[in-house]
């Protein structure tokens, strides 16, 4: 719970990381897109206030020590979704896999949840895989990552035919969130890598899941906002955008954050913090001081309220992932976080 | 053949996802040109990562630009730093199209859909702004809608980029043609002013931030100052 000013939030974290890229986990001939993938990540961290980076070493692999520090003591975390990204071509024991999320979920059981993966390029061992996890974990989400390399592949969409029976397999199980990923490589590669169509046809299809676009599809924010106002199970995760954005471009903050409040809508949107890229407690932070200026460059933007803030922190994503929020957490005026109706509203803005 | 003539030339070279010249992103690394006219480029992108399709399109329009210089020899473009630097490098060397990259991975050698995609978003991004310009000092929507190609203010580089813009993409450009059209070439109604400048004001953002982030990416990378229009990190 993070309390400001007497309002008082409860904040789920609904992208998170605990992953090992350290040099040991490189797999031989693949150094150089190892190396690479951790250095990208590490340059994002210096995009946060200078006193939040850390040297190279420490964000290869980060403690358990470091995230229960980072993440409940000081970040203002009550619940915190950690996603799983495999890249197994790159990192002999997967650079974040469920089994590692899960040795964190063991020790605390009330505050963390694993989210899985699936790769339709792995046919029906990766079903199978998919069937054992769900039982293991007892999922409720997962992360799916586009833009993965797999056996000579650069990557796959969520409209190819074997995703659909992924997709199917999760609903049996339970499964009800997706949150997609957008990498930069993707088949065939003359196409926009970063082209949302998939998604938007996945959500149509499969109107029983939720489907959270991780970083707003950034590069492409104006078709993700295009293609969120068209689907009500379509949610924006603010990973990147906050983290991002908010202290190394904060006029561009103002306006992403406008054109989503005002497009997709504060019912639609998912606070991530994207840890280790990130730490929470300045995300947290800046984000409920922040108020959209009031200066003609912004005027045609809707203004956050508190209630703005408490969905997008945290009641948006506790109700995806039927989280038991207390009492006087929850919005006092009886409102509903997560309404998909929400998508309706902005057509008549 | 001097390195600035050739610098000069880069500068017509655009990153097609930013709208914008590879030399203001600070996207060149190095230019050397020998006294014999040989010149090598050496480009450098935000992160390994980026998209290969752009990746190969700035390098293989590089090449283009810099071969049509007069004296200019032998020309060769390094991308470094890049996943597939070593599959463009050498298809860019041999002055293959993209499939000569990535046999197998795509069909489309000229990858012209895809430029195209980008030439529309950009010349709405650059559109809005020239409008929004015209609706702040007063101008009517059904003035703005009237407006011609020749009555776009003059040395504004939107109205240079516009114009170049809608000469790639074959609309009509000369000084009689409508000042302000959608992506598809028809003239943009009073109307619809309102709610064309509200998505495109969208896009507009979009590719500026998406060049913001890329700007950072780079200082933080390689330690560079780099020209920004909008704001420095702090």
């Amino acid at each position: 719970m993070y309390e400001k000013n007497g309002d008082k939030y409860f904040v789920v974290d609904a992208h998170q990381h605990f992953w090992d890229a350290s040099p040991d986990n490189w797999v031989k001939g693949q150094e150089q897109y190892a190396k690479g993938w951790i250095e990208c990540f590490h340059a994002y961290m210096g995009l946060g206030p200078p006193e939040t980076h850390w040297p190279l070493e420490k964000f290869m692999k980060y403690s358990e020590e470091d995230y229960v520090h980072d993440v409940f003591e000081e970040g203002h975390i009550d619940r915190g979704v950690l996603q799983s990204t495999y890249l197994k071509e790159w990192y002999t024991d997967g650079f974040n896999t469920a089994e590692r999320n899960a040795r964190m979920v063991e020790k605390f059981p009330d505050k963390l949840i694993v989210n899985g993966r699936f790769d339709p390029r792995e046919g029906e061992p990766g079903l199978k895989q998919l069937e054992e996890d769900a039982k293991r974990y007892n999922l409720k989400g997962v992360k799916v990552y586009t833009a993965e390399w797999y056996k000579g592949s650069r990557g796959w969409k969520l409209t190819d035919p074997e995703a659909q029976m992924f997709l199917d397999k999760c609903k049996e199980l339970g499964i009800k969130n997706i949150h997609a990923h957008k990498g930069p490589t993707i088949w065939p590669l003359d196409k926009d890598a970063f082209d949302m169509k998939d998604i938007d046809v996945a959500a149509t299809s499969n109107p029983e899941l939720n489907f959270i676009v991780e970083h707003v599809g950034l590069p492409r924010i104006e078709d993700f906002c295009f293609m969120a106002t068209q689907e009500p199970n379509v949610y924006a995760g603010l990973a990147v955008v906050i983290g991002g954005l908010m202290h190394a471009r904060p006029r561009f903050f103002n306006k992403v954050m406008g054109e989503l409040l005002f497009w997709v809508g504060e019912d639609k949107m998912l606070f991530g913090s994207d840890y280790g890229i990130w730490e929470p407690k300045w995300q947290v932070e800046g984000f409920i001081d922040w108020t959209m200026p009031d200066t003609e460059e912004y005027s045609d933007y809707p203004h956050p309220t508190t209630e703005t803030k408490k969905k997008i922190m945290g009641l948006n994503a506790a109700k995806l992932y039927d989280i038991e929020v207390p009492a006087e957490l929850q919005l006092q005026n009886g409102g509903t976080p997560a309404a998909k109706e929400d998508a309706q509203l902005v057509e008549s803005a | 053949m001097t390195r600035e003539r050739v610098i000069d030339a880069l500068a017509e070279v655009y990153d097609p996802e930013l709208d914008e010249p590879i030399t203001r992103l600070g996207f060149v690394t190095s230019c050397e040109v020998s006294t014999d006219g040989d010149v090598e480029v050496v480009l450098r992108l935000p992160t390994p990562q980026c998209a290969p399709n752009f990746a190969f399109l700035m390098a293989a329009d590089a090449r283009k630009v810099v071969r049509r210089l007069p004296e200019v020899r032998d020309v060769t473009i390094k991308l470094e730093d890049h996943y597939t630097g070593d599959e463009i490098n050498a298809a860019i060397g041999r002055g293959d199209g993209f499939t000569g990259a990535f046999p197998g991975e795509t069909a489309d050698d000229d990858l012209d859909a895809l430029r195209e995609l980008f030439l529309r978003k950009a010349l709405i991004a650059r559109e809005s702004r020239l409008c929004e310009t015209l609706l702040n000092a007063g101008a009517a929507p059904e003035e703005v809608a009237a407006r011609r190609v020749e009555d776009l203010p003059d040395d504004v580089p939107d109205t240079r980029r516009c114009i170049e813009l809608r000469r790639q993409l074959g609309l009509a450009h000369d000084p009689a043609a409508p000042a302000f059209v959608l992506p598809d070439g028809q003239p943009l109604a009073p109307d619809d002013i309102k709610r064309w400048l509200r998505t495109a004001r969208l896009v507009r953002m979009s590719l500026e931030v998406n060049g913001g982030i890329c700007r950072s990416l780079l200082q933080i990378r390689h330690g560079v100052e780099i020209e920004d229009p909008e704001e420095v990190l702090r």
